[in-house]
């Protein structure tokens, strides 16, 4: 039978061994993947301008984006693609809040500059290669 | 109890119960806005409602495990802590810090990344709290008589998590690292460190609880902890699918992933078994029901469930929907909230000397909140499905699907009404227990 010294090499040399392939496979995606799947030469000063707007005022507090965040707004990774930027800009700045079919959003009347900041952002995100996510519906109705 | 200085914890639980209870209270502001009844939106937007929910939820948590720790070191290390002033002060601050983060969720103040809302500031003050109470617990193990493997597991589950709060204060411009870094807190605590910290005490549990040899629970405690990070750590993959890294992921991730459920099925296993090896019963058996429930719940929630949609060719149609937030309750409540639950239904007639041991208040809290949980589980799981196929598979609109599945939201507040009534009469019999007190010491069942 496994004896408690055994039991605790278990532990340790598990823990060493998947942790050291961890990091070198995090180094590996962090240094070769992430320049080429989320095309860095397109990540502009705007487009940070953008993620920073997202983030201060919690976004993913109602919504997802690359599929994190919250579910009671829609998934925005492709918005960019499906709305275009005049439907977007009018959502961000309007003064009472957009609720199409009922479901109210927050008015954050942004500023014209702010809106188009963030729609650089969802652009930059939606050309983010996420290996097939969002996946294309695939039944008819 | 045995040492004075264990009474701190208590007011660990109290704050804890208190957290909860306003938890709660947002989680149905939530479930209500699901339903298209947002009449708060003005004062509490739906984001608003969830980071408070969410922090609030893992800060009460937070508050059981240090109070555990702070019940547990004491008695393993044979060792009064070394400064107990310190760890009230320490409570209060970091219920100050916590104040102040929600008051500023309602104010537009957050850092807007998910579970980690916290804004940087206050950050650093949750990083200096952490450390005083990394201090007091480490101190005491240091001048204590022994060093349990019990107490050394739950100090490095302690220890670690304090380490995995750093990666998610760094700032990054690329939404993908954002993400990439996001995950070293928020995965590796739940499937990883979180899990020692559960696992130690689940250990102190079951030695007091089944009077099973302590070598023996400690061994099988390794074997547990053991299979957590084997699988764990390279199953952080499960989230790299789909956020801008490569296709390698799919493979670690998916293959990994699908043995997390292991460690959770050793921890349902070996608590059934300790708990039919031991020949001696502890009268105390609330506290065994809820350790009972907890090692098996946990499994359910995080085990079952986490394995229903950690596959890629799954996940990537469930990846962001309400299927999560199924498998997220489940999993928080049966691993996480439960194991706060069984240890301050063990420890509290220790600490207070009175000995509720098998009340009707606390059978009705025991069966609501967890019949409530379940079906609370059942109506996210059955929304998620419908809003899956809809959504993602016949490519209906997100409005329109979230229209059709309003009606599981009303299921969904009527299974939390049960789960809150359990939590209350749980409340109930938390004050009917009294402060602690010094006449509790030396005088709690043993076996
Ligand atoms: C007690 C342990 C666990 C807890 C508390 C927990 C909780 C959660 C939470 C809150 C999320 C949502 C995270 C976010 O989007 O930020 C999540 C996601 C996820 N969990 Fe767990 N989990 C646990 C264990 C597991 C296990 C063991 C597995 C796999 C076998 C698993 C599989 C997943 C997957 C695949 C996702 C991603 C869902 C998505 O793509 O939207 N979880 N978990
Ligand atoms: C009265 C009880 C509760 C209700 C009505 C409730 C409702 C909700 C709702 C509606 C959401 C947001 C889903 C969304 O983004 O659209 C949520 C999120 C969440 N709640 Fe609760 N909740 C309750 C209790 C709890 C408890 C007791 C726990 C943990 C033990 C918990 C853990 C969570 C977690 C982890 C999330 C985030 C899930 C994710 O992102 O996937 N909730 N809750
Ligand atoms: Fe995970």
């Amino acid at each position: 039978m496994l004896s408690k010294s055994q039991a605790r090499t278990f532990f340790l040399g598990g823990t060493i061994v998947t942790f050291a392939i961890f990091l070198g496979l995090s180094w590996n995606s962090l240094s070769n993947d992430v320049p080429k799947q989320t095309n860095l030469q397109n990540l502009t000063e705007q487009v940070v301008r953008g993620k920073h707007l997202w983030e201060s005022n919690n976004c993913m507090g109602c919504h997802t984006i690359f599929g994190e965040g919250a579910y009671y707004a829609p998934e925005l990774t492709k918005v960019f693609e499906r709305r275009g930027e005049g439907y977007i800009k009018a959502a961000l700045m309007t003064q009472t809040p957009w609720a199409p079919r009922g479901r109210k959003m927050v008015a954050y009347g942004f500023s014209d500059a702010e809106a188009t900041d963030l729609v650089a952002f969802f652009k930059w995100v939606g050309e983010v290669d996420l290996n097939g996510f969002p996946p294309k519906p695939d039944v008819s109705r | 109890m045995k040492y004075q200085s264990q009474k701190v914890a208590y007011w660990f639980f109290a704050a804890a119960m208190l957290l909860l209870s306003l938890q709660i209270v947002y989680g149905f502001i939530m479930g209500f806005a699901h339903m298209g009844y947002d009449g708060l939106h003005s004062v509490i937007p739906f984001n608003t409602a969830r980071a408070v929910h969410t922090n609030l939820l893992v800060v009460w948590l937070l508050l059981g495990f240090m109070g555990a720790a702070y019940y547990i070191i004491p008695e393993e290390a044979q060792q009064e802590l070394v400064n107990v002033k310190l760890a009230y002060i320490q409570l209060i601050s970091f219920l100050l810090v916590g104040v102040v983060a929600i008051v500023g969720y309602h104010l537009n103040y957050w850092e807007g990344r998910k579970f980690l809302e916290i804004p940087r500031p206050l950050d650093w003050l949750v990083v200096v709290n952490v450390l005083t109470f990394l201090g007091i617990i480490l101190a005491t193990l240091y001048k204590g008589k022994k060093r349990t493997t019990t107490s050394m597991v739950l100090a490095m589950g302690l220890v670690f998590a304090a380490l995995l709060y750093l990666p998610g204060m760094v700032w990054f411009d690329n939404q993908t690292m954002d993400s990439f870094f996001r995950w070293w807190v928020v995965h590796l605590w739940v499937e990883g460190v979180w899990e020692l910290i559960m696992g130690g005490i689940l250990a102190f549990l079951l030695i007091k609880l089944t009077g099973v040899d302590r070598e023996v629970i400690e061994k099988w405690l390794y074997v547990i902890v053991g299979l957590t990070f084997l699988s764990g750590i390279l199953g952080t993959g499960h989230h790299y699918y789909y956020i801008g890294v490569g296709k390698i992921w799919l493979i670690i991730g998916g293959i990994f992933s699908m043995m997390e459920p292991l460690a959770f099925l050793a921890m349902a296993l070996f608590a059934v078994a300790m708990y039919r090896k031991g020949e001696k019963r502890h009268p105390n058996k609330l506290a065994l029901y809820w350790t009972l429930g907890t090692a098996v719940l946990s499994f359910v929630g995080a085990g079952l469930l986490g394995m229903a949609h950690t596959l890629p060719q799954v996940n990537m149609y469930t990846h962001g929907t309400l299927v999560t937030a199924m498998h997220g309750h489940l999993a928080f409540w049966g691993a996480y909230g439960m194991i706060v639950f069984s240890f301050i239904t063990f420890a509290l007639p220790n600490l207070t000397g009175r000995k509720l041991y098998d009340t009707v208040n606390g059978q009705l809290a025991f069966w609501l909140s967890n019949i409530g949980m379940l079906g609370m589980t059942a109506a996210f799981g059955v929304a998620g499905v419908a809003q899956v196929y809809l959504e993602r598979k016949t490519g209906l609109e997100f409005g329109a699907v979230q229209q059709e599945i309003e009606v599981h939201f009303l299921v969904l507040v009527l299974n939390a009404t049960m789960f809150a009534t359990g939590i209350t009469f749980y409340i109930i019999e938390f004050f009917r227990y009294g402060r602690p007190n010094n006449e509790a010491i030396g005088v709690e069942e043993t076996l």
